[in-house]
């Protein structure tokens, strides 16, 4: 094998220029497909990191049906005390999750005493919050970043409202809500600070703590209507989402039936479409290099095998196996496949690297300053390499399956 | 018992609806150890004729036994194996790898064909290399080489698996005289020293006259028998 390896190669060399062609645009390929896959990974990764990590969570938990009607923030399916203390059970028994934090989302009207309007609250247990969506203090754009980021009293107002009621910090701004009952109430509260808009649903709320919350709307007993959850590794997210499912499907009400539903951040956001965009987009440029690397391979191996018919010819004629022809022919794709990926990687690694030391700043819709730090997995390293070799051996079996059944007689007399 | 035995040998070519007959009904005998020639015109069969010996090509009717094997008989790859084991090809133009130097041309089909180990093939391609005076070319790639020299490389590699038949079409074709006779007289001292058959082609009546054993050809039929230095060697 060693020696067919030896003769592939020179018979490579024989043909520079055509070998070396081909090798690069191999490489070419295989670097666009690295870059295409550091990336926008990294675009992806920062992307979801906004949404789970500044709003949504990883998973939420909700009563049957809030999701579907999350809309009008009902208040009519909220969590009973028992129910939460179910929940908090189960979480508390998985070692994959980092934190969570129970959330009271409710309507209100929102006045600064001259203007008023509506506004989205999320009534929260500030350290919870915190630890659950840690990016959330971060949006704070006016008024102190000291935690706890909200005490009671205080409200953080979102950046678009504030600006149109001309709100600042400090300031006194009272909630008027309708509570479940339908009685109505008012709490002033003081502008704690301002919240910077995030991409997504809840992105433009304002927090109240919790116990404010109830307090406004009148319940007495813990309630909450959503129960954010933050993973210690965001790669488990299905397999917490399905334990999650299993465990709390198993709390039913008097019918039998689930009282509670489980949604991952994707289920929840809109911009999920844009990540499978992002994955849509990589398959679409796997399948370019895919095609480049059988153009060009079966291209180059097509005319190998056409050239050199008569040296087939004579090797088959002084008794070469068909089998040891096409092993040589399947050899040389395999160098071309093997040199431009091998290649194409370092260069793509390279220049991963090279722009992570550039780190360089791009803003995604309301967030700026967002850093581009690309990342090459080995295991899409191993996926492109495996790809473009045995793509090579493919485009290498025909022309050298051609030179293996070649009758000597007509390719010695070959011109 | 003769190497090579031919009886009512037929080839019949087909184009379209055409058959074109190449070889009609021939009979020969090699023995062997003999140095024979096919001569005859352009289109006489020469060629054909080589190729059925070798194994390159199947008759159409008759028998054609080398070596005790009905040659006709072997399907592809088993005509492949027994040409690997049994014979050796010499060509008009040389047909050397060219990204191969002359040693490792002569190394090929102990490789590619009979994967013989390194030391003992180390051995037997310096023993060629020394015996067709190219010991001090070893390491040459054809392109480095003249057509004389590429031509005793091809004899080399012919007997580099200790053919006992090796087969020539036209191998002095492209040689001058000098180098023409070289070669023969090369393939003579390789089948005193070594015992193998030769059997070229050759339509130039200088090189034919060198044969030991000369079969004529003339539009696919044998013509003439003719011992010309060792007329044991040849039963027609």
């Amino acid at each position: 094998m060693l020696n067919v390896l030896k003769i592939a190669l020179r018979n490579l060399a024989r043909f520079g220029r055509r070998t070396l062609l081909t090798a690069s645009l191999i490489t070419l390929g295989v670097v666009a497909v690295l870059l295409f896959i550091g990336i926008a990974g990294s675009f992806k990764a920062l992307m979801i990191g906004q949404f789970t990590d500044g709003v949504l969570g990883h998973l939420e938990v909700h009563r049957k049906g809030y999701v579907a009607s999350i809309d009008n923030l009902p208040l009519n399916l909220n969590m009973q005390p028992a129910l939460v203390q179910k929940v908090e059970q189960v979480l508390d028994k998985m070692p994959q999750i980092d934190a969570y934090s129970e959330r009271l989302k409710f309507g209100a009207m929102f006045s600064n005493f001259n203007e008023t309007t509506s506004i989205r609250v999320n009534g929260v247990d500030p350290g919870k919050e915190a630890a659950t969506i840690p990016l959330m203090p971060g949006r704070i754009i006016e008024g102190s970043k000291q935690p706890p980021p909200l005490k009671t009293g205080e409200i953080l107002v979102p950046k678009l409202l504030a600006q149109g009621l001309k709100v600042k910090v400090g300031d006194t701004v009272v909630l008027v809500a309708t509570n479940l009952q339908g009685s109505v109430n008012a709490k002033t509260f003081v502008v704690r600070g301002v919240l910077d808009s995030a991409s997504g649903p809840s992105g433009r709320d304002g927090y109240v703590d919790i116990r404010d919350a109830r307090s406004l709307l009148r319940i007495t007993q813990p309630e909450v209507n959503e129960i954010a959850i933050r993973l210690k590794n965001p790669a488990q997210l299905d397999q917490v989402d399905a334990t999650l499912k299993r465990e709390l499907g198993a709390i039913v009400n008097q019918q039998g039936k689930p009282m509670l539903e489980v949604h991952t951040w994707a289920d929840l956001s809109p911009f999920a479409s844009i990540v499978r965009m992002i994955d849509l987009l990589t398959l679409f440029i796997k399948i370019m290099l895919v095609t480049i690397v059988l153009v060009s391979v079966l291209n180059v191996m097509i005319m190998a095998v056409y050239e050199r018919v008569r040296e087939i010819g004579m090797i088959s004629a002084m008794g070469t196996p068909p089998t040891r022809i096409l092993m040589l022919f399947l050899t040389e794709g395999l160098l071309l496949g093997v040199g431009g990926t091998a290649l194409g990687t370092v260069l793509s690694l390279a220049v991963v690297w090279a722009l992570n030391l550039r780190k360089i700043v791009f803003n995604f819709g309301m967030q700026t300053g967002l850093v581009l730090s690309p990342s090459v997995s080995a295991s899409d390293v191993l996926a492109v390499v495996a790809m473009v070799i045995v793509m090579a051996l493919l485009a290498s079996l025909q022309p050298a399956w051609k030179a293996s059944r070649m009758d000597p007689v007509r390719a010695l007399g070959h011109v | 018992m003769s190497l090579v035995r031919a009886e009512r040998l037929v080839k019949t070519y087909r184009t379209g609806e055409v058959k074109v007959p190449a070889v009609r009904g021939v009979d020969f005998a090699i023995e062997a150890g003999s140095l024979v020639a096919f001569v005859g015109p352009s289109g006489s069969g020469k060629t054909t004729l080589l190729n059925m010996i070798g194994c390159l090509d199947h008759p159409t009717s008759g028998t054609l036994t080398v070596l005790d094997t009905d040659v006709g008989a072997l399907d592809r790859r088993a005509a492949a194996e027994f040409r690997g084991w049994h014979m050796g090809f010499i060509f008009q133009d040389f047909n050397l790898i060219p990204v191969l130097s002359a040693y490792e041309n002569i190394e090929y089909p102990l490789i590619m064909v009979q994967a013989w180990p390194e030391r003992k093939r180390h051995e037997q391609v310096l023993r060629l290399l020394e015996a067709v005076g190219m010991a001090g070319q070893a390491g040459k790639r054809p392109d480095q080489l003249s057509g004389g020299q590429k031509q005793r490389v091809a004899v080399a590699r012919a007997l580099a698996t200790n053919a006992k038949l090796v087969l020539a079409d036209e191998p002095t074709a492209n040689l001058d005289h000098d180098n023409a006779y070289q070669v023969l007289a090369l393939m003579k001292r390789m089948r005193d020293e070594i015992g193998t058959t030769f059997v070229f082609s050759t339509h130039d009546p200088k090189i034919m006259s060198e044969a030991e054993v000369l079969f004529t050809l003339e539009d696919g039929a044998l013509r003439e028998a003719q011992a010309a230095r060792k007329p044991e060697a040849a039963h027609a």
